[in-house]
């Protein structure tokens, strides 16, 4: 996501920090690029022109063209305009202070409402809070029957009435939550347009009926200027309290997330990452803005990294790094453990620096890490031990069992070695540092 | 159409009523004038790229022609719009017997209503139509289809949810001929466009109703969604390497979308829009006509809907 806002933006910085002193010209040149870049990548015209000129006005400032790093001092000024534009601070769920909270879902067709109920109940759940998901969708076909799927999934209950009155499911939904004694309620909506009275209405019905928490307005990432006019409609009838941004795993330049906040100012609190009922993130307005600028997110990592590795793992891992004790086993571990944030091209861009320093079409090849894999697991455990007793039968055999040729083995082992011997050199006070993969060990 | 279009694009057109507006004036050709021209093309989703190369023409169209005022500028450009939108091939291709439609596009677009929409409309027609639910990822996607198909009155082949999609592709144009369908829609659960390995099973949905076939799906439609920003151009250019589409379908242009992308959609693929979707009745699901689309876009006569 934002990869090419990131591109176009990383550009036109390149080219600032290039001059020494900066003229106010320049900054005006450098400014109007931005705003096409945002145009381009579908920020609202209102929006972008307002960033621009925020921006503009500030780093017009005599003092700021005056000093010695003028244009690192515009980079953070966009950035911190770009964490503004995204609502700031992340913003929680928030929850009622006596149970069931209600969220209600709102959103045009198709946006991905559904979905995100399932997806955010799963989530709920996996932080102990028990969800009932409301099926108040009784327009498009099946719909129930998509909720009851994703429910069974996630082993949430779902609550139906069939094709009833919405207002009297959501009603009866939420007298039911109380009953079964679970903290939250999820009513899923039908998708519509915000021009429509008629079903407006029966949302501001649903609203009067359950008092809802939160109203959470699911948008799809990729939508153009009109996101905007549909954002201000939803909040105009119903005053929305978030927004759930989704397909944002795609190549979408995301504006939508630009105009949103500044067009309701209900900020953004999870983005969907996926098709998978997990892939539901929360929104960090700050993380986003410095991957947007190629500044990485380091942040996200060492979340991710934390969720997988516990402090004794991390623990052990160093006690064999600085004793040289590292295995193939020890390494088919850790890779797994990589692989297990997110494909690994994924991973990298959040590291800073690395995203602009990466060529444009680079791609780390998930299947070439496959076949590292499946060389180590051809291997006995004892020559995962000491590579150092792989001759050539032995060699000839992994390659057989692994469906890879001699020569992939040979360069796994050869760099393998080197690994150690790098690792070994690093010992000691430098061993915190994180194993890297020399280069050639995913290619030839 | 004419009418249900205007009332539909009101937004569409308030937003292209600016450049109208601009027009009526026969204002003197200033710098502001292109300025605003510009920004009310970016507003309306045309996108930058395109924006630049339509008012980049019509400057140097302006300056041979020297033309003195801007309703000079708009008439050109509501021509140019109209013939632009205007390709060979806007109907249906339903020669073929059976007939395979195969509809693809991103999750959320519309593709399983447009279907059951399509169905409707071809079996008043009198035609033999069969359903074939392809999407076997989507909860209930299955059933969704199922409840279209009995609406209008088809039969509907399905596979068990995550079966492989080109199993039931087969199972579908298989059973389509021995019934002697007319024609088979043929529904695929939505993707987007850069996940690789879908795109690939794409292919080889496609590749199992070539050889079923011993001919191409007689129709591949995009169906993209309406309010869709720039992701659009993306959208059809991949969908296009991965199934060489011959038309797309645009859903939810009721009064919400501003309908610009659609320019630069075709202005990239070159493969003509078939349908637009105008709300939720079967019937508002329409074949495009241009002339109209355009009239539409730029018909100032009521008060724009704002």
């Amino acid at each position: 996501m934002f990869d090419q806002l990131s591109e176009r933006l990383g550009a036109i910085f390149t080219r600032l920090t290039g001059r020494g002193k900066l003229s106010e010209s320049d900054v005006n040149e450098a400014l109007r690029e931005v705003r096409i870049a945002l145009l381009e990548a579908d920020v609202s015209l209102g929006a972008a022109k307002a960033f621009v000129a925020t921006v503009k006005s500030k780093a017009l400032d005599a003092d700021i063209l005056e000093s010695l790093t003028p244009a690192q001092t515009i980079v953070k000024l966009v950035h911190d305009e770009l964490v503004a534009l995204l609502g700031g601070a992340a913003a929680r769920l928030q929850f009622a202070d006596a149970p069931p909270s209600v969220i209600l879902m709102v959103g045009l067709q198709g946006s991905g409402k559904t979905t995100q109920s399932a997806k955010l109940a799963l989530r709920l759940k996996e932080q102990g809070r028990r969800s009932l998901l409301v099926a108040a969708d009784v327009y498009r076909p099946a719909a129930i029957a998509q909720l009851q799927t994703l429910g069974r999934q996630i082993d949430t209950p779902v609550f139906e009435r069939g094709t009833g009155d919405p207002v009297e499911i959501a009603r009866a939904g939420v007298a039911e939550a109380r009953r079964l004694g679970l903290s939250t309620v999820i009513v899923d909506t039908a998708g519509r347009l915000q021009i429509d009275d008629a079903l407006m209405g029966e949302l501001a019905a649903i609203k009067a009926a359950v008092a809802p928490t939160e109203i959470l307005f699911v948008a799809d990432a990729m939508t153009g200027q009109e996101a905007t006019t549909v954002a201000k409609g939803f909040d105009a009838r119903l005053g929305i309290t978030g927004v759930i941004l989704t397909k944002m795993d795609g190549d979408t330049r995301g504006g939508a997330a630009l105009s949103i906040f500044e067009a309701t100012g209900a900020p953004i609190k999870f983005v969907g990452v996926g098709e998978k009922l997990a892939a539901l993130e929360p929104f960090h307005p700050d993380r986003l803005a410095s991957r947007i600028l190629g500044m990485g997110d380091v942040l996200t990592l060492i979340e991710k990294t934390q969720s997988l590795y516990s402090a004794e793992q991390t623990r052990k891992l160093e006690e064999k790094l600085t004793r040289n004790s590292f295995t193939l086993d020890d390494f088919l571990e850790q890779m797994r453990q990589v692989r297990k944030m997110g494909p690994m091209k994924d991973v990298m861009k959040m590291i800073p620096g690395l995203s602009r320093a990466l060529p444009k079409d680079f791609d780390i090849p998930e299947k070439e890490l496959g076949k590292v894999e499946a060389i180590i697991c051809s291997m006995t455990r004892h020559e995962r031990r000491r590579p150092d007793i792989l001759n050539g039968s032995r060699r000839k055999r992994i390659a057989g069992g692994s469906g890879t040729q001699v020569s992939d083995v040979n360069r796994l082992v050869k760099n393998f070695e080197q690994m150690r011997q790098m690792m070994k050199q690093m010992g000691g006070k430098n061993a915190r540092r994180l194993p890297r993969f020399p280069s050639g060990m995913l290619r030839p | 159409m004419f009418e249900r279009l205007r009332a539909s694009l009101g937004k569409a057109r308030a937003t292209f009523g600016t450049i109208v507006r601009l027009g009526r004036t026969g204002a003197p050709l200033t710098p502001e004038f292109w300025e605003t021209f510009e920004e009310a093309l970016i507003a309306a989703d045309v996108g930058v790229p395109t924006t630049e190369k339509i008012v980049g023409g019509l400057r140097t169209v302006a300056k041979q022609e020297a033309w003195k005022t801007t309703d000079q500028v708009v008439a050109r450009f509501r021509r140019d719009v109209e013939r632009f939108l205007t390709l060979p091939g806007a109907a249906l291709d339903l020669a073929a017997a059976p007939a395979v439609v195969l509809i693809v596009g991103v999750n959320g677009s519309g593709k399983t209503t447009t279907i059951g929409k399509l169905a409707k409309q071809l079996r008043g027609q009198g035609k033999r139509v069969l359903l074939v639910a392809a999407d076997t990822f989507r909860a209930a996607a299955a059933e969704q289809l199922t409840i279209w198909a009995e609406r209008s009155g088809c039969d509907v082949v399905r596979g068990a949810e995550g079966a492989d999609p080109a199993s039931v592709v087969f199972d579908g144009v298989r059973a389509g001929k021995t019934r002697g369908a007319d024609v088979i829609l043929i529904d695929t659960a939505g993707r987007l466009q850069t996940k690789t390995n879908l795109m690939e099973e794409l292919k080889k949905m496609r590749r199992v109703i070539e050889r079923e076939l011993g001919a191409p799906p007689a129709e591949t439609l995009l169906v993209l969604d309406g309010t869709t920003g720039q992701n659009a151009l993306s959208q059809a250019r991949l969908f296009n390497e991965a199934t060489q589409l011959t038309g797309a379908i645009v859903t939810k242009l009721d009064s919400t979308a501003k309908g610009g992308a659609l320019v630069a959609v075709v202005d990239l693929l070159e493969v003509p829009i078939k349908y637009v979707g105008l709300g939720e009745a079967p019937d508002d699901l329409r074949p495009f006509v241009p002339a109209d689309f355009v009239a539409a876009l730029f018909d100032d006569a009521a008060a724009p809907v704002a």
